[in-house]
């Protein structure tokens, strides 16, 4: 098990995450952050705080639960849902910004983008993520990453948010060396 | 859980799991969201040897919201009127390829045996057997209870729910007694000495033959209806006797406390049970119980087939 990264790394990445989303966005007036469950919601919600205050505004974020649009399924146990909340109660028109913990096969967003397309129809949808593993099975990619990781298969990647775990650290585990 | 037979097979975990996802899947269809493309391929099919609008008609949508394909089996006009066995026409559903069978049968344990046979190897969920259970109507129950009193979190404890009526011949009552006193609940039962059940001292309710005595201190006030068709000896004198007793009207509604709901599982007797007033009071949750029976049957769905089905798990090798 190593760290990759620190506290104060993961709070500078999403630092520089959040301007890359106002400078690609033109601001923050039409944007929709939206955490995917459980370390995305959280990520999701540091992100519009240092939003807020770089822009002083008061901007929202929700999340959005994948669940019941995974493709896997049928592969394990039932799953218990997670929360879906979408600040203002729609999508139509806004510039979604997704947001997750490991971008790892795609599947989990190719989930969220199914689902958002229930929901509605915005304008545009971004991809923000903490950690970009490699080992894509989807022609999806990310457009704001914190820190591009390449790994193997076997190993993991976990990462780890004061709010529910004892700190900020992003480690890797398994690796062979 | 592999299927839903009975109140008694949940342990407390998985009864407010159950809710739980129900309370998500409710937030989730009053937003945009009508249909979930979970249940997709899966087969359903709702198999009623007994008469039913509300459940067969909440499973049927439960099912289509969740985009699985459902098939409705009555059994008036099938091959049943001419005889033919549960088994058999287990064995039928199992051979089109039924992922899930909701059934609904006069006889107490039909589900039991269906589930047990081996006959299909899909899901059972029992919507009513006899004067057994009906664990669905009583998730909902609890949903809708939780819902209004405890702010839709966590157990029901602090809770005190009457049943009013024809204890001894209700499912419904059964299968809401298990559950609300597996979710901390305190329940009595209230009725004519002739409609409450024998050997009631072993569930640990309480049991009192005077609404007016209780209905100021209940939480929940769930009338149930008087089920004419299995009243064939004299329980009660006549019904004015019983509506003057044991139904629910607006001089007993003005008893009771300020926060407290009305219930009823439908179909109502208007008149006999509760009167038209009561049912249609901004107190009665009534029309509310139908609508969260949708959800809490999506919630159960979902929990049953919604992942690998047990069957699957086992082929796999993939820990439960």
């Amino acid at each position: 098990m190593s760290v990759i990264l620190n506290g104060g790394e993961i709070s500078r990445a999403l630092r520089r995450i959040s301007h890359e989303i106002l400078e690609k966005n033109h601001g923050p007036e039409n944007l929709l952050l939206l955490g995917i469950p459980t370390r995305g919601a959280y990520l999701s919600r540091r992100i519009a705080s240092a939003i807020s205050e770089i822009e002083k505004t008061e901007l929202e974020s929700g999340t959005l639960d994948i669940t019941m649009y995974r493709d896997d399924l049928r592969l394990k146990a039932p799953r218990t849902l997670l929360p879906t909340s979408i600040p203002g109660g729609s999508i139509d028109g806004k510039d979604v910004v997704l947001i997750d913990d490991v971008f790892y096969s795609g599947r989990t967003i190719r989930a969220a983008l199914d689902s958002l397309n229930e929901l509605g129809r915005p304008k545009s949808v971004q991809l923000a993520v903490l950690i970009d593993r490699g080992h894509r099975e989807l022609p999806i990619r990310a457009d704001f990453v914190g820190k591009n990781i390449p790994t193997a298969k076997e190993e993991s990647v976990r990462v780890h948010l004061s709010e529910i775990d004892p700190l900020d650290e992003v480690i890797i585990e398994g690796r062979t060396k | 859980m592999k299927h839903l037979l009975s109140i008694s097979d949940l342990t407390k975990d998985e009864a407010i799991e159950i809710l739980d996802t129900a309370s998500e899947l409710a937030r989730l269809s009053e937003g945009a969201v009508k249909k979930f493309p979970t249940l997709r391929g899966r087969t359903v099919v709702n198999l009623f040897f007994e008469d039913s609008t509300r459940t067969r008609i909440s499973f049927e949508a439960a099912a289509k919201r969740l985009s699985a394909d459902v098939i409705n089996f009555a059994a008036k006009g099938s091959s049943v009127s001419k005889g033919e066995s549960l088994k058999d026409t287990a064995l039928t559903l199992q051979a089109m390829g039924a992922d899930a069978v909701v059934i609904r049968h006069g006889a107490s344990g039909a589900a039991h045996q269906l589930a047990k046979q081996e006959w299909m190897k899909g899901v059972v969920i029992n919507a009513g057997d006899g004067t057994h259970e009906h664990p669905t109507q009583a998730l909902l129950d609890a949903f809708t209870i939780r819902r209004h009193l405890k702010s839709n979190q966590g157990d029901l404890s602090g809770v005190k729910v009457g049943i009013i009526g024809d204890i001894l011949h209700s499912r419904v009552a059964r299968s809401n007694i298990l559950l609300l006193k597996k979710l901390g609940a305190e329940v009595v039962l209230i009725a004519p000495p002739t409609l409450i059940p024998v050997g009631v001292s072993d569930w640990q309710v309480g049991v009192s033959y005077s609404l007016d005595d209780q209905i100021k201190s209940l939480d929940v006030v769930m009338a149930l209806r008087v089920q004419k068709e299995r009243m064939n000896d004299l329980y009660f004198a006549t019904e004015r006797e019983y509506a003057r007793g044991y139904g629910l009207n607006s001089e007993r509604m003005r008893q009771m406390k300020d926060k407290a709901i009305v219930m009823h599982p439908g179909p109502m007797n208007r008149g006999l049970e509760i009167s038209a007033e009561s049912a249609d009071s901004h107190r009665s949750v009534i029309v509310e119980q139908v609508a969260n029976g949708v959800s809490v049957r999506m919630a159960a769905l979902y929990l049953l087939l919604g992942g690998a089905t047990f069957k699957e798990l086992a082929n796999s090798g993939e820990s439960l």
